[in-house]
């Protein structure tokens, strides 16, 4: 057991190291696109807002800016990253004529995307207190919570990875997946809005409202019991997905 | 290949590799060998030396002993002034060496070797050739493929040829050699004359496209009639026999695709 979590630590200290060597151009972009989205709609559309559910505006999107970057670094690193590893570098199959199975690097490559949540996560963080959309110290916790949440869609986006046929067809999830879910998790606006069957198959089918939920109790010092259910959504969907991932990656790989 | 690397469930039969079942000891196994891949799958993300560093992570080669064998891996390949090199700098046969070093890296007892040379410059192959044969030298054990049949005949102590996965002859390439195409072949042009002398002194031939091919012991008896019948109309040639004419002759000259 001990060696197999030393394997999966192996292939995460990979892409670390291969991540850390090109920092500058992985750390500002999420730095600076989150920062454009709380400067244009918290302080410049949310002027004319007075307040969602009693929140200003700024504070009231802070943490879903949050939840949407965690979504995205751990998305696109286990579509487009994973994909360009395994199909045009080859790094997988260098790996598994080791001692590290094919599970085993798929669960580091997910460990890894989730990891990547957790590095933006920490990165937004600060910017968050400085203008003062984030309250403290309960707001720490929004970092382990991005390691959650980003396994999430580490194990959602490996499904898309095991599956696609080439590059271009992970377009499909990323228009048709994550740009509605961008838009309509009760991210730019209070989920109570929409209509009540649609508000409902948001909260089934779409991962990031619950991850938003968790993120806004947590800045806005408003844990309640209700979110111990998104956490469980969140904690089955995850298992769901990351061994399901494990499965399709198996059955694409091993030949 | 693939199922003796654990990489590929076993299609049927039995398969042993130092004795244990590939389906029950696969780690085992794969932490015994070292796999040269025909395609190169170096890790674009790192230089030459951090590769065979972060290839010994794998498997859980200590950092200090790994760093060490790095070292003198890139050495022994002659890569050692590319150490801090990033991959896609390096030529196609620097690339191939460090494939090499990164088998090596776990001192493995088998070293599977998938076309060592394909594509390469007759330096490059020749410096692979070399550094494959001080390994053998020092009592390794190499399993290699290979489309070339020169590179079969200088490597190999014992060659398999295999056609659509069925084993045609096995042995040494010399003693292959001198069973299936005799020590020589004479090469003569494919005219009605030639072809008649051949006939009526009863020497078997193969038709080469517009040569005909003699594989025998006996060259110059029959050189000297052909000499004789048609100087100044064909060509003729003696060449020794080849690992590549037993390997045409028993696998056909039709294009395999």
């Amino acid at each position: 057991m001990i060696e197999c979590i030393q394997r999966v630590g192996r292939v995460w200290q990979r892409n670390l190291e291969a991540f850390l060597r090109t920092y500058r151009v992985n750390f500002i972009p999420p730095f600076i696109e989150p920062l454009l989205y709380l400067l244009a709609l918290g302080f410049g559309l949310g002027t004319y807002i007075e307040a969602v559910d009693g929140v200003p505006y700024p504070v009231f999107i802070a943490p879903a800016l949050v939840s949407i970057s965690v979504m995205n670094s751990a998305f696109y690193e286990c579509t487009y990253s994973s994909f360009v590893r395994m199909y045009y570098q080859k790094t997988f199959d260098a790996i598994i004529a080791t001692p590290v199975s094919i599970d085993e690097v798929i669960a580091g490559e997910m460990i890894w995307g989730a990891t990547r949540g957790v590095i933006y996560a920490g990165l937004m963080l600060p910017v968050l207190i400085l203008f003062g959309v984030a309250a403290m110290p309960s707001s720490l916790l929004l970092i382990p919570f991005a390691f959650i949440a980003g396994l999430l869609f580490a194990g959602i986006a490996m499904c898309f990875t095991a599956i696609t046929p080439s590059i271009e067809t992970l377009n499909y999830p990323s228009f048709l997946f994550i740009t509605p879910m961008f838009l309509f998790s009760g991210t730019f606006f209070p989920l109570e809005l929409l209509p009540d069957a649609v508000r409902c198959a948001a909260l089934a089918a779409l991962p990031l409202t619950h991850v938003v939920e968790i993120n806004r109790a947590i800045t806005l010092e408003a844990v309640s019991a209700a979110n111990l259910l998104n956490l469980a959504w969140i904690a089955v969907a995850t298992t769901i997905f990351c061994s399901l991932a494990i499965r399709l990656m198996r059955r694409r790989l091993v030949v | 290949m693939k199922m003796i690397q654990c990489i590929s469930p076993k299609s049927g039969g039995s398969l042993e590799v130092f004795g244990m079942d590939v389906d029950t000891h696969p780690r085992e196994i794969k932490s015994r060998i070292g796999v040269v891949p025909q395609e190169n799958n170096l890790d674009p993300d790192f230089t030459a030396y951090r590769n065979l560093l972060v290839y010994a992570r794998y498997f859980g080669i200590p950092k200090s002993v790994a760093e060490e064998r790095a070292e003198s891996l890139l050495g022994f390949m002659h890569l050692e002034e590319k150490r801090d090199v990033l991959i896609e700098k390096l030529s196609g046969g620097m690339k191939r060496r460090l494939i090499i070093a990164r088998a090596l890296v776990n001192e493995p007892e088998l070293l599977i070797l998938d076309e060592p040379t394909i594509g390469l410059d007759p330096q490059a192959r020749h410096l692979i050739w070399e550094t494959l044969r001080g390994l053998r030298a020092e009592g390794n054990t190499l399993v290699l493929t290979t489309h070339y049949l020169d590179e079969a005949e200088r490597l190999c102590d014992r060659l398999v040829i295999m056609d659509h996965g069925r084993i045609l002859i096995e042995g040494a390439p010399a003693e292959i050699v001198r069973e299936y195409a005799g020590n020589e072949v004479i090469e003569v042009e494919r005219t009605e004359k030639t072809a008649t002398l051949l006939d009526k002194l009863g020497v078997a031939y193969d038709v080469a496209g517009d040569m005909l091919q003699v594989f025998t012991d006996r060259a110059d008896d029959i050189v000297g009639e052909l000499l004789d019948l048609c100087r100044h109309e064909a060509a003729v040639t003696v060449r020794p026999a080849t690992l590549e004419d037993v390997f045409l002759r028993l696998t056909g000259r039709s294009l395999r695709e």
